[in-house]
């Protein structure tokens, strides 16, 4: 059905008892032309291009648990495009300009909302190296703004201007960036896959691959049965190690756990997206109210779903120097993703070594931005069995040429990217 | 999460610094020209970038720099963060001394 203001009037006046399935629940077939390992944004993104723009419907998500239950259920919902390295500068835009025409694309709500982005700057080195990151993004017709202290008080005449040890000087702006509720992006992939006939499968977890006897990869074994498959392609986020594995495959990638917090519900205090790097801090508000905000990695490897207590406080500290009139609001609720950290802190959109198998990984914490571009640009890959134009660079065999992408300049140790 | 570190006993997470995997052991180095120079750099690219990223029992490197300093070898499972040993890591300075009368209890 088409989602709009008629089927809203029709369907409220039975009372909401009209509405059909958003998506349908079909049985997994015996074979699909491409079969995607992974049900979050990317895996369903992708099988909406796949059908939408490649003309391949015959396609199968395959999900472990429910749709969106892994990081795209569980991130702090930003979208923007403020990258400073060829690579991802004009990935990341392409995936902004797919956000900003979503809603009709999907015929789905997504709540994508432009309320802009700052990173806040406290230092004259953190100044000149964002200027430089601005100055890239405007070289490639991107929006970017340098702001000085005293416009910023203007815009946020909270913050703590005067803080001793961060003193805010400034902040790059990003107009067109803000955010997008995280699970609606799920279900508006699922709705439109389906409806051009996808086949959304959950509580089907992948156990491992079958192979012909070329040793191409031709299926998937899972909980609900044997798969055969023309192409298999996974974007299973954290746990790609473990798929991965399943091929005999080593990835350059450690899985980490990042947590993220939600407060009580409060009026509208915060317009936008704040970050404060230095303090590894940042921040915005959801349309309920909640303060969505998080900090850095806890640093060690794990597929746990939750943290531990120094990064809870590190994160509050951050906040209440930034702005410390949030000290009164109650913390509601906290929890972790599985994050896929790669050795350069970017992402693999590649064939993989198997043929057969291909591979969409390494989105550390930054996933959640790229998702429609992720899904394009994999669907892509898939199709045509070429690397889309904006993702020639995310080639998994990057790290043995020594072409790594590596915004933060921090080397092979994933748990600083 | 609290690490049992054998010098000063257990101690809270924040304490210490994680590297990552002690598994992987750096390959001998060859210089370009020698024989097998080639399978040097294949496997230095492995040592450096490929990891098993295991959702189980893993081996990993910790610093006690919030203490003692030592390194340490802690065996941690990656997805209950239960941790069921913890030693001096070998090969370093601490491994060469006796755990102290204050150390692990747990």
């Amino acid at each position: 059905m088409k989602y709009s203001i008629f089927s809203l009037a029709r369907a409220a006046l039975s009372g909401h008892k009209t509405w059909p399935r958003t998506w349908r629940d079909p049985a997994p077939k015996p074979h699909y032309d491409v079969v995607i390992i992974g049900g979050g944004g990317h895996g369903l993104a992708t099988a909406w291009y796949l059908a939408s723009k490649f003309g391949i419907r015959d396609v199968a998500v395959l999900e472990k648990g429910w749709i969106g239950s892994g990081n795209a259920g569980r991130n702090t919902t930003i979208i923007r495009s403020n990258y400073g390295l060829p690579g991802n500068i004009g990935f990341y835009e392409l995936s902004m300009k797919l956000w900003e025409r979503m809603e009709q694309d999907l015929n789905y709500n997504t709540m994508v909302s432009q309320r802009g982005i700052i990173n806040l700057y406290h230092s004259d080195a953190q100044r000149d190296a964002f200027a430089r990151r601005g100055n890239a993004m405007r070289v490639n017709g991107i929006d970017a703004e340098l702001l000085e202290a005293v416009e910023l008080r203007k815009m946020l005449p909270f913050l703590n201007y005067d803080n001793a040890r961060f003193p805010i000087q400034g902040g790059l702006l990003q107009r067109r960036a803000g955010t997008a509720r995280h699970d609606a992006v799920v279900w508006g992939y699922a709705h439109a896959a389906d409806k051009l006939g996808v086949d959304v499968i959950q509580n089907c977890e992948v156990t491992g691959f079958t192979r012909n006897q070329n040793g191409k990869i031709n299926g998937v074994e899972t909980s609900r049965g044997r798969i055969a498959a023309g192409k298999v392609g996974m974007a299973v986020a954290g746990n790609s190690s473990r798929v991965a594995a399943m091929a005999g495959l080593r990835l350059p990638i450690e899985s980490h756990v990042l947590q993220a917090f939600v407060s009580e519900a409060i009026k509208p205090l915060i317009p936008g997206v704040i970050t404060f790097g230095a303090g590894h801090f940042y921040v915005s508000q959801s349309d309920k109210g909640g303060l969505v905000f998080g900090g850095d990695l806890d640093g060690y490897n794990s597929y746990a779903q939750r943290g531990n207590m120094p990064v809870m406080e590190d994160v509050c500290e951050g906040g209440m120097a930034l702005m410390p009139m949030i000290g009164r609001v109650r913390m509601l609720r906290q929890w972790g993703g599985i994050m896929d950290m790669s050795m350069d802190g970017s992402p693999i959109i590649d064939k993989s070594p198997v043929d057969g198998l291909y591979l969409n990984a390494g989105w550390c914490y930054g996933g959640f931005k790229a998702t429609p571009a992720s899904g394009l640009t994999f669907a892509h890959l898939l199709a045509r069995d070429e690397p889309h134009g904006e993702a020639t660079r995310f080639r998994l065999d990057r790290f043995q040429r020594g072409m790594m992408i590596d915004e933060k300049g921090q080397g092979p140790q994933p748990n600083l990217h | 999460m609290r690490i049992a570190c054998p010098f000063c006993g257990t101690r809270e997470v924040g304490e210490f610094t994680y590297l990552g995997d002690a598994k992987p052991k750096r390959p001998a180095m060859v210089a370009l020209g020698d024989a097998g120079a080639v399978g040097e750099a294949e496997a230095f690219y492995e040592y450096v970038y490929l990891r098993d990223n295991t959702a189980g029992e893993m081996s990993e490197h910790w610093y006690h720099g919030g203490g003692c300093r030592s390194w340490l070898r802690v065996r941690r499972n990656t997805t209950t963060h239960e941790i069921t040993s913890v030693e001096a890591a070998p090969g370093t300075g601490a491994s060469a001394l006796p755990p102290s009368k204050s150390g692990a209890r747990s």
